[in-house]
């Protein structure tokens, strides 16, 4: 999947994020490639959402560039932000939904920010992408507050892909969800990238989704990123990655993926 | 976005319309394809077929349109066929046709706008207050019980909290209290002798001030200010400790967060309002014995002199003696509405706004109902 010829959508390059006297990058540089799917993994304060919140412009770096499109992010106007912003979506950790909007206002409002359409229209294309993300049909009238975490999760993603962005972030998808959830959620990843040609750029700390998902993955240690194959990476011998994968987790996740068996089975399973 | 087009052809081929599509199939060309596509007419019963050959780029919006229309023409009795759709593109609409045809989700009610609606808000409204009155009548009964309990038994008392409350609702709020009783007694010095100036009474500026702001206007400032800034804290740092479900941990430690929240804020409160009540009285007097001296010519102890003369002595009583009724109301509403929050933070901003409201209308209520009690006792 990796194609080393295609072009990066995001270059980091040389980035140094610092907070007090903690540094938390130090000289990073990555590359995520159009199409694929990038899972970062690290240690607690490692810096994983840090370094997603620099590439969406939330955070400002002290030193390093970062580009996104072939565009600087850190050193564009208003106007040509907009017009990045409209290309990625976000989903942040517990959702991030406005909490005084139903679900479906909550999609429409990135589609009645950019686009002048006719209501009804907005309203089917909410009521499409409720239905992509695998949420019951009637998800859309209700209130954040009336949904549980996962549901939030989804709706969260729906909103992301209101404009059906090139790249998404993802902040700990499956973060406190049920492992039948989470696996549901892998594959509902999965099965948008493969319609939509998403570039994805993933946050976690799930082994299982990084199994099931990623083509490639970031880890971050010692400031900086290792980034390669899951193959490359269970090869390397830097102790953090190697208690990472080689850890019982690890290697239970690596089994059921070898296995080839569906996580969703494994796992409803696994309690008898 | 003006590179971007898409195409809608239809024509008549071999007995079966042809709908052909091309071009760009994106969010940013939803608009006007979807008023083009509305305006397609196809007489029913017939064979339709949807070519996609030209279609370059499509994404779920424009995948919803094709799908779209697919179905309606099918139910309007039509035969539809797909064809043509590049492989690449295929996913896309299968994926948005797993999705199912869906019916939009329906927004939410505005407002009533019907005579009978408006009946019906002024009865949930009316019924609101009393559900809201009992709950809050309820937690009164818990507050004075814990309290009395405490009083009971001074050493579990938190003292520590109690005074961190003292200085945060009291000491913190002096320079505030001080300007704005200041500011009050100027402006009342003002009014009074620009007043009784024509009757020839100017130095009866110094009764209305001493009158004015002793019984009513030091206690209601002082407490209208410590609604606003205390009241409204006691609900956002309850509520927000609700939210982060602070409250329940604290419950199953064994803790009551009446004990441990409420008694102290509402002792701490009860103690520091009587004090800056009588601080806001004294810098009340200063300001409009400064005005009375610039304006009329008053010097101080001429004030203070006229001062003595014309008060009664429970003037100076009145206005502290209901300072602790206002705590008390002030310190109880603040609680209890962060003890309403539910688990969203949304319903912190909510309640913390409605606790400030609350609060300043029930001590001003209070204000009157002591009025007429002194009335009948005729003090």
């Amino acid at each position: 999947m990796s194609d080393n010829l295609a072009e990066p959508v995001i270059r980091v390059r040389g980035l140094v994020n610092r907070f007090g006297s903690e540094t938390v990058h130090d000289g990073l540089d990555l590359d995520v490639i159009r199409g694929e799917v990038i899972g970062i993994v690290g240690g607690s304060g490692s810096g994983k959402s840090v370094l997603l919140r620099t590439i969406v412009g939330l955070n400002r770096p002290v030193e390093g560039i970062v580009e996104v499109f072939g565009r600087d992010v850190l050193r564009m106007s208003g106007s040509q932000r907009r017009q990045i912003e409209n290309r990625w979506g976000v989903l942040f950790q517990d959702g991030a939904l406005f909490s005084s909007l139903t679900v479906a206002q909550n999609i429409e409002v990135p589609l009645k920010e950019y686009y002048d359409m006719p209501l009804r229209l907005m309203d089917e294309i909410s009521a499409v992408k409720v239905g992509m993300v695998g949420l019951p049909e009637d998800a859309g009238e209700k209130y954040p507050a009336q949904l549980s975490g996962g549901m939030r999760k989804r709706a969260g993603l729906a909103r992301a892909l209101a404009l059906d962005p090139e790249i998404v972030f993802l902040d700990e998808p499956t973060a406190g969800l049920d492992p039948i959830a989470a696996g549901a959620f892998d594959e509902l990843i999965r099965d948008l990238k493969a319609s939509l040609g998403l570039t994805v750029f993933m946050v976690t700390h799930d082994l299982d989704t990084l199994f099931a998902v990623c083509d490639r993955v970031a880890v971050l240690v010692d400031k900086k990123v290792r980034i390669g194959t899951l193959d490359q990476l269970l090869k390397d011998n830097h102790p953090w990655i190697h208690s990472y994968f080689h850890g019982p987790r690890g290697r239970v996740a690596r089994l059921s993926q070898a296995g080839a068996v569906t996580r969703p089975e494994t796992s409803s399973v696994a309690p008898a | 976005m003006a590179s971007v087009a898409a195409t809608l052809t239809q024509f008549e081929e071999s007995g079966s319309f042809v709908v052909a599509a091309a071009g760009e199939w994106l969010v940013a060309t939803a608009a006007e394809l979807d008023r083009r596509l509305r305006a397609l007419k196809v007489p029913s019963g017939k064979r339709v077929v949807l070519d996609l050959a030209g279609i370059d780029r499509l994404d779920s919006a424009g995948a919803w349109l094709l799908l779209r229309t697919e179905h309606d023409l099918t139910t309007r009795g039509n035969t539809v066929d797909i064809r043509n759709l590049r492989s690449n593109l295929a996913p896309l609409l299968e994926q948005v046709r797993a999705g199912g045809i869906v019916s939009p989700a329906p927004h939410p009610r505005p407002a009533h706008h019907t005579i009978i609606g408006f009946l019906a808000r002024i009865g949930e409204i009316s019924i609101e207050i009393v559900v809201r009155a009992y709950a809050i009548l309820g937690f009164f009964g818990a507050v004075c019980e814990t309290a009395a309990a405490l009083l009971l038994h001074p050493r579990r008392l938190r003292m520590t909290a109690l005074i961190v409350q003292v200085e945060q609702t009291g000491v913190n709020a002096l320079p505030i209290v001080g300007l704005l009783s200041f500011l009050i007694g100027v402006v009342l010095a003002y009014q009074g002798a620009d007043q009784l100036r024509r009757f020839g009474a100017e130095i009866y500026t110094v009764n209305l001030l001493g009158a004015g702001i002793l019984r009513e206007l030091g206690v209601l400032m002082a407490a209208i200010i410590i609604a606003g800034r205390s009241g409204s804290a006691f609900t956002a740092q309850i509520g927000t400790m609700r939210v982060n479900e602070e409250i329940d941990a604290m419950r199953t430690i064994g803790l009551d967060p009446v004990e441990v929240l409420v008694v102290p804020r509402l002792f701490g409160l009860v103690l520091t309002l009587p004090m800056l009540t009588l601080y806001a009285n004294i810098i009340g007097l200063v300001g409009g014995s400064f005005m009375a001296w610039a304006s009329l010519g008053v010097s101080p102890p001429q004030f203070l002199r006229q001062l003595e003369y014309s008060l009664y002595p429970w003037t100076f009583w009145i206005g502290l003696l209901k300072s602790p009724f206002f705590a008390f109301i002030i310190a109880l509403i603040g609680c209890f509405e962060g003890f309403q929050v539910a688990r969203s933070a949304e319903s912190v901003g909510r309640l913390t706004t409605l606790s400030v409201v609350e609060a300043i209308f029930l001590v001003i209520v209070a204000d009157a109902g002591f009025s007429v009690f002194f009335s009948i006792l005729q003090i």
